[in-house]
C-alpha cells in the first residue's frame, strides 16, 4: 500500500515537474512582456528596457533555455522569480492562494458529497419523479458554462435582495472594504459574500457527480451481493449503504481527480466575475499583461492541485477497494 | 456520461452479419443495423426533441441574418441600449448594435468551431488510441504517457498561453488548438477497446494473411468502435462549444472584430442586471445549443447500446 502510495506520488511529481516547465516554455515564446514597455510615451531607451527584462529573466533576447535554467535554479530554491512590475511573485502567491482554495475546498467537499447522495438517491428511485427531477436538473446545470450559471445566479441575487429590501446576497468581492463591527459582522459579511460563488461551483459538481453515481450505483443494484445482503437480512438500508453504495464509489473516484482541472477553470470564471482576487484571476490577468514568471506559478499551483486530487483519490480507492490495499 | 464498457458495446456491435435485432420485415428487405439504431433513436422522446432544436437553431444561425435588415457590423446611431422591438428583435448594444445580428453571427461562428473541434479531436483520438492498443510495447507507453501529460496540463490554461500567437491569424488555429486538448479521455478509451479486438479471429486472420498494420486498423478496428466514436464525436461538439465560448469569454478565443457567443455574453455580463437582453439571448440560446446538443448524443447512445445504464 505505501508502495503503491510512494509510486504513485514519484509519477505525479514527474508530471507536475514537465507541466510546469512547458507552461514557462510556451509562456517564454508567446507572450511578449517587451510590448508592456514599448506602449509608454516617452518610448524607453532599448538599452533600458533590455536591462529591466533581463533583471526579471523575461528578455526575449536571452535564449529561451537560458532563461529557463534562471527559472528553474530559482523554483527549485522555492522562489518564482518576479512579476512584470518587479514584485515578488512569492508573496502575491501567498495572498491568492487561501481565495481560491477556500473556494476549491468548499466545492469539491460539498458538491462532491452532495451529488454522491443525489445519484444514490437517483439510482434507488430509478424512473420515479425524484430521478428524474435529478435527471433532468443535472443536464441543465451540464450544459450550462460557468460564466452563463454564475451570471444569472447574480441576476437572482439581485432579484431576492430587492424583494426582500436588504442585500441578502453579495456579489462583488471577498468582504465589504471598510467595514465597522466586530468579529461576527465581518464573519457574516464573509459568509454573504461567499455564498454566490461557492454556489456557482457546487451546483456544477452535484451535477457531475449525481450523473457518474447514479450510473455506477445502477450497475451494482443488480448485482448478486446486494440481493444477497439483503436475503440474509440485512435492512435495506444498511445493505444499500454499506454494500451498494461503498462499491459503486469507486468509479466516481476515478472521475474525482480528472474532474479537478475543469473545477479550476470553473473556479477561474467563478473569481473572475465575483470579483475574487484568487489564483483563476491572477491567471487572466498576467496572460493580459504579459506576466511569464505569475503564469508559470498559477500553472505550478494548478499542477500541484490536480497531483494533491490524483493522491486523495489513490487514498480513497485503497480505502474502498481491499484488493488495492492487499495487492 | 460515462462511456460504455467495452463487453457491453461489442454486443451491440456484432455488425453487419447480424443485421440488428428486429424480426426481417418481409423475406428481401430485412432491417439494417442503422435502421434498427434510427427505430431506437426516434422512440426517445428526449433525444428527438434535442434533434429537432439542434436543426431549428442551424436554420436559425444561417437564415436568420436574412430576416433582419440590419448587418452585425451595422451601428444604428438612433438606437443605443434600446430594448427588444420590432426593429431590432433582440434590442441594441451601447453603440447601437443589433443584437440579433450579432448573435445570429455568434452562432454560427460557435456551431462551426465546435463541429469542426468535434471532429478533428474525435479522429485525432480513434488514431492514437487505436494505435496505441494495437501495437502495445513502448508506442503505447510514450503515447499513453503523453496523453497522461496532457490530461494534468488544464487546457484551458495552455490556450489561454498561447493565445497571443494566433491573435490576428486565422480561427482555424484557435479550433486546432482546442481539438488539441479534447481527444485525450477518448483515446485512452479506444485503446482499451483496441486491446480487446486485438486478438479475435478476424484481426488475427488478416494479420496472418499479411495485411499491414494500419489497414488493420481503418479496416477492422475503427469500424467496430464506430458507435463509441459517433457517440464521442456528438458530445464533443457540445464540450468544444463550452471550450470556445469560455476561452472566448476571456478574450483569448474569437478576436474582435469577429463575434462568438463567448464574446458576446462577455460583453453583455456586465449589464445583465440593469440591460438583461445584452446578456439574456446569447446565454439562452448558448445554453439551448449544448444542452439540446448532449440529449441527441444521449439518444444516440441508448440507441446504439441498449445495455448502456445512462
Amino acid at each position: 500500500m505505501a508502495k503503491f502510495l510512494l509510486r504513485r506520488t514519484a509519477n505525479y511529481v514527474i508530471l507536475v515537474a514537465v507541466a510546469t516547465s512547458a507552461a514557462f516554455m510556451l509562456a517564454s515564446v508567446s507572450l511578449k512582456p517587451r510590448a508592456n514597455f514599448e506602449g509608454r510615451n516617452p518610448p524607453p531607451p532599448e538599452a533600458v528596457v533590455d536591462a529591466r527584462l533581463t533583471e526579471l529573466n523575461m528578455n526575449d533576447k536571452t535564449p529561451v533555455l537560458t532563461r529557463y535554467k534562471n527559472w528553474v535554479s530559482g523554483v527549485v530554491h522555492g522562489d518564482f522569480g518576479k512579476t512584470i512590475d518587479g514584485n515578488s511573485v512569492n508573496a502575491e502567491l501567498a495572498r491568492r492562494v487561501g481565495v481560491s482554495l477556500r473556494l476549491l475546498l468548499i466545492a469539491t467537499i460539498i458538491g462532491g458529497l452532495l451529488g454522491v447522495l443525489a445519484g444514490a438517491w437517483g439510482a434507488i428511485r430509478q424512473y420515479q419523479f425524484s430521478d428524474h427531477a435529478v435527471t433532468m436538473l443535472s443536464f441543465v446545470i451540464l450544459s450550462t458554462p460557468v460564466f452563463v450559471l454564475a451570471v444569472a445566479l447574480e441576476i437572482a441575487a439581485v432579484g431576492v435582495n430587492n424583494a426582500v429590501g436588504t442585500k441578502v446576497f453579495e456579489y462583488t468581492g471577498e468582504f465589504t472594504p471598510g467595514l465597522q463591527g466586530g468579529f461576527w459582522t465581518h464573519a457574516g459579511d464573509r459568509i454573504q459574500h461567499l455564498i454566490l460563488p461557492s454556489l456557482t461551483l457546487i451546483l456544477g459538481e452535484i451535477a457531475i457527480f449525481s450523473r457518474y453515481q447514479r450510473s455506477a450505483m445502477l450497475d451494482v443494484l443488480g448485482q448478486d451481493f446486494v440481493r444477497t445482503a439483503q436475503a440474509k437480512g440485512l435492512r435495506r438500508r444498511t445493505a444499500l449503504m454499506k454494500h451498494a453504495l461503498r462499491t459503486a464509489l469507486i468509479p466516481a473516484v476515478t472521475y474525482f481527480a480528472f474532474n479537478f482541472g475543469i473545477l479550476i477553470v470553473g473556479a477561474t470564471f467563478t473569481e473572475k466575475i465575483f470579483g475574487w482576487h484568487g489564483m483563476g484571476e491572477w491567471l487572466v490577468d498576467s496572460v493580459t499583461r504579459n506576466d511569464i514568471n505569475a503564469v508559470a506559478a498559477v500553472t505550478c499551483f494548478a499542477a500541484v492541485m490536480i497531483l494533491l486530487a490524483g493522491l486523495a483519490a489513490d487514498i480513497a480507492y485503497a480505502i474502498l477497494d481491499p484488493r488495492i490495499r492487499v495487492s | 456520461m460515462s462511456v460504455p464498457s467495452s463487453g457491453a458495446l461489442e454486443t451491440s456491435l456484432q455488425p453487419d452479419q447480424t443485421e440488428g435485432g428486429g424480426p426481417p420485415i418481409d423475406e428481401t428487405r430485412i432491417a439494417s443495423r442503422w435502421s434498427v439504431v434510427f427505430a431506437r433513436f426516434r422512440r426517445k422522446r428526449l433525444a428527438m426533441f434535442g434533434l429537432v432544436v439542434v436543426v431549428l437553431l442551424f436554420l436559425l444561425a444561417f437564415i436568420g441574418p436574412y430576416l433582419t435588415s440590419w448587418e452585425y457590423t451595422d451601428h444604428d446611431f438612433n438606437a443605443f441600449l434600446q430594448g427588444p422591438s420590432t426593429s431590432h428583435y433582440f434590442g441594441t448594444t451601447q453603440t447601437g448594435g443589433d443584437v440579433f445580428a450579432l448573435t445570429m453571427r455568434g452562432m454560427q461562428k460557435s456551431l462551426i468551431i465546435g463541429i469542426l473541434v468535434a471532429l478533428f479531436s474525435t479522429g485525432m483520438a480513434a488514431l492514437v488510441g487505436a494505435f496505441a492498443g494495437y501495437f502495445g510495447g513502448w508506442v503505447d507507453r510514450s503515447l499513453m504517457w503523453f496523453v497522461d501529460l496532457l490530461l494534468v496540463l488544464p487546457s484551458f490554461l495552455i490556450i489561454a498561453i498561447l493565445s497571443p500567437t494566433f491573435k490576428g491569424k486565422t480561427w482555424l488555429v484557435f479550433v486546432v488548438l482546442l481539438a488539441a486538448f479534447l481527444w485525450m479521455v477518448t483515446a485512452r478509451i479506444v485503446r482499451g477497446m483496441t486491446i480487446s479486438l486485438a486478438n479475435r479471429e478476424y484481426v488475427l486472420a488478416a494479420r496472418f494473411m499479411g495485411v499491414p498494420a494500419p489497414r488493420i486498423i481503418f479496416r477492422h478496428i475503427l469500424p467496430n468502435i464506430s458507435s463509441l466514436l459517433i457517440v464521442d464525436a456528438t458530445i464533443n461538439v457540445s464540450a468544444a462549444i463550452i471550450g470556445e465560448t469560455s476561452l472566448s469569454f476571456f478574450g483569448f478565443g474569437v478576436q474582435p472584430p469577429d463575434v462568438s457567443l463567448g464574446t458576446l455574453i462577455a460583453d453583455g455580463t456586465g449589464s445583465a442586471t440593469t440591460y438583461a437582453w445584452l446578456f439574456a439571448f446569447p446565454a439562452g440560446l448558448l445554453v439551448l445549443i449544448v444542452l439540446a446538443v448532449n440529449l441527441v448524443g444521449d439518444g444516440l447512445r441508448d440507441a446504439l447500446d441498449p445495455t448502456s445504464g445512462l
